[in-house]
């Protein structure tokens, strides 16, 4: 696989250049020249200690070229994709289709901000990608070089400063087609000084093959500026995400991120900030609900770098039948970062004999004056107050859904559109297979 | 309504119920009273159905059928209600959606509509008037950081929301001073009906002061040794449990 993916690479290359400028080209093939030498990571590399993609690069993917258009096969409507919309809002709303842009089925702006699409921005923007592309990603592994070798679509947002972009982004990336496919997405988002965006993402496979979409975003969150993203990651059983999201942080910037994954085969986020100008937030929430042989990865990074930054962290799972989860939560407190106030809870229920769990917070301290808390637990679903709810009335899949709920709650609190709140209990109903529409 | 036949029940092999029998009827207040270890929360529980509880021998018939083979849940159905001696914190789950869910699902089981989010509050609002509860009370985490005596005025809230046919009050006096036992008391007093009735467990007979009791029974060693109207109570009180235990031997 790791071959042909880099036959793809230098048989397109001459395409991509044509696109870009020089600059991203000589990116570009380091990039991939580090994968070539790297290849895939294995379970003997720490950070994939827990996850191997042994076979998730088994299957004979199709590598979509961005150059060639949607053929037949390929194009939906928005039939296809309504369900996966959070729809009663008004919102811009960017889809992809295999690593393809569909115009017919987004609706984007250059008006006040750019909201469009990173394969238009190569060429429209050529300074604003130069600045930024590929700035947050460098030192990444392998599976973020050959992401950035292979970039061409994903969402691109670009707000000036003071501006408050006026609705949520919707962004959808769907995977489709009678072969296995293997996506590489990509997304760029400026905010600048003083400027605001909410971002709802989505991963979603339409077919039965072997789906797996290979994810790297980098965010830039200018000083004051605010960024809430939420992504759903609620794939089909045959569809797998890796996806790396950088975010860096300047002065008081904020930056909330929610990742709540409740299906698809295999998930691994990375999500990285950088708190690099003093009294930057990052406020990061998880839920897992994992069944069947489901894994959900979660491998978290702060870097606190400038002093007064605080980051508050609050990740749940919820493992049942032989799923599996991983938590790596990483925060490093660099020298000069006093007064920093780190927060760090990852707490888990565990309802079968074959689920697992495994756990791992890592602080590294260097400077002296600083606060910094992280916990985690395992347990069960507590029987008396099962017993006690039952005892109510409520039946047992009802009650054992409201106290799984009841322990989610931390990590989707901050969610306020009520739209999406909606949307969220439909989706942790559906997967816990009860109504829970009005339980948020 | 609710008749307890012979029943013999142990937890982790140990013997606690030895024998019970009681007969309640419509329109009844039972006392069960106790020293500790007596067995008096093992009883509530397995009424209610707590499956920690092995039942040895015995029924416990609820309108002349057996319910020993119902979950807890479907015991609710029928109109059972426990109130719990410890109240179980619950984080995450309000008091409205808690009640509002219970609710339903009992008026589900009935075959009866489900209640609207306007009634229903409107409804909860009476009847937190009667128990002098705080509007905020709903919105606050089920039991969490919850005062003792919060937690019993949230438990006969919620019967009083539930209205239950039988209610079972497991030490509902203990952890409240004496303002907050006759709110509770005056809670449970608006509801006596003669379509309903109640099981009162106590320790105290200063419950009983409140909540005016048809008989008294006294429980020993998973026995109902002694059975009397109110004055036994009375009695308990002066001269403690150490004559019935004497009078055991």
């Amino acid at each position: 696989m790791k071959d042909r993916l880099s036959a793809f690479y230098w048989l397109n290359e001459t395409q991509f250049a044509q696109a870009s400028s020089e600059q991203i080209t000589s990116q570009r093939r380091s990039a991939i020249e580090k994968f070539e030498i790297e290849g895939f990571p294995s379970v003997k590399d720490e950070e994939w200690k827990y996850t191997s993609l042994k076979k998730l690069i088994t299957p004979d993917y199709l590598f979509p070229s961005p150059f060639v258009p949607l053929d037949q096969e390929e194009q939906i409507d928005f039939n296809d994709i309504k369900q996966f919309l959070v729809n009663d809002i008004d919102c811009y709303q960017v889809v992809f289709i295999n690593g393809r842009y569909s115009s017919w089925l987004s609706e984007t702006t250059h008006t006040n901000y750019d909201i469009c699409t990173l394969g238009s921005a190569w060429k429209k923007y050529p300074e604003v990608v130069e600045s930024y592309f590929n700035k947050l990603t460098k030192d990444d592994g392998p599976l973020v070089q050959l992401n950035t070798g292979l970039a061409w679509e994903g969402l691109y947002i670009n707000v000036p400063k003071n501006i408050i972009v006026d609705k949520p982004i919707q962004v959808l990336y769907i995977s489709t087609g009678d072969t296995p496919v293997f996506n590489q997405t990509r997304s760029l988002i400026i905010l600048s000084e003083g400027s605001s965006a909410e971002i709802i993402e989505r991963h979603h496979s339409l077919t039965n093959h072997e789906t797996w979409t290979n994810a790297v975003d980098e965010l830039h969150v200018g000083s004051n500026a605010k960024i809430h993203w939420v992504k759903l990651q609620h794939d089909s059983s045959n569809a797998s995400l890796t996806q790396h999201s950088k975010i860096h942080q300047e002065k008081d910037s904020t930056a909330i991120v929610h990742t709540i994954s409740t299906g698809g085969k295999l998930i691994r986020n990375n999500l990285d900030f950088s708190l690099t100008g003093k009294g930057a937030e990052a406020r990061m929430f998880g839920l897992s609900l994992g069944s069947d042989r489901q894994l959900v990865d979660h491998h978290t990074r702060v870097d606190h770098i400038a002093p007064n930054c605080s980051s508050h962290e609050a990740y749940k799972g919820i493992y049942d039948e032989s799923s599996r989860g991983v938590f790596n939560g990483k925060i490093y407190v660099h020298i000069d970062a006093q007064k920093t106030q780190a927060y760090q809870q990852n707490n888990n229920l565990i309802l079968s004999e074959k689920a697992t769990i495994d756990t791992k917070p890592q602080l590294e301290i260097f400077a002296d004056d600083v606060k910094c808390t992280h916990g985690c637990t395992i347990g069960q679903l507590d029987e008396d107050a099962l017993f006690y709810l039952r005892a109510r009335g409520i039946r047992n899949k009802e009650a054992k859904a409201l106290l799984m709920l009841a322990f989610a709650n931390d990590a989707i609190a901050d969610i306020q559109h009520p739209s999406l709140r909606v949307k969220l209990s439909q989706l942790i109903g559906r997967k816990l297979g009860v109504d829970m529409s009005n339980a948020l | 309504m609710l008749e307890i036949v012979n029943l013999h029940a142990s937890i982790d092999n140990k013997v606690i119920l030895n024998g019970i029998n009681l007969k309640i009827n419509l329109g009844e207040v039972h006392a069960i009273m106790g020293p500790n270890g007596s067995g008096k929360s093992t009883l509530s529980n397995v009424i209610a159905g707590h499956d920690g509880y092995d039942i040895i021998s015995g029924d416990i018939l609820f309108d002349g059928d057996s319910v020993l083979d119902f979950p807890p849940e479907k015991r609710a159905h029928l109109g059972l209600f426990l109130s719990f001696q410890y109240p179980v914190e619950i984080p995450g789950i309000t008091v409205s959606n808690f009640i509002r869910t219970a609710l339903n699902e009992i008026r589900k089981a009935k075959g009866e509509e489900s209640l609207g989010a306007s009634p229903m509050l409107k409804l909860m609002r009476e009847k937190m008037k009667v128990l002098e509860m705080d509007k905020g009370f709903l919105s606050r985490s089920l039991n969490e950081g919850f005062s003792g005596g919060e937690k019993k005025r949230n438990e006969i809230f919620q019967m009083a929301m539930l209205e239950p046919k039988m209610a079972i009050l497991d030490e509902t006096d203990s952890g409240l001073d004496i303002d907050a036992l006759r709110v509770v008391a005056n809670g449970v007093n608006a509801l006596r009906s003669d379509r309903n009735a109640f099981i009162v467990i106590t320790h105290y007979q200063r419950l009983l002061d409140y909540i005016i009791p048809d008989f008294v029974h006294v429980l020993f060693n998973g026995k109902i040794v002694k059975s009397g109207g109110k004055e036994l109570a009375i009695e308990l009180e002066k001269r403690g449990y150490d004559w019935i235990k004497k009078e055991q031997k």
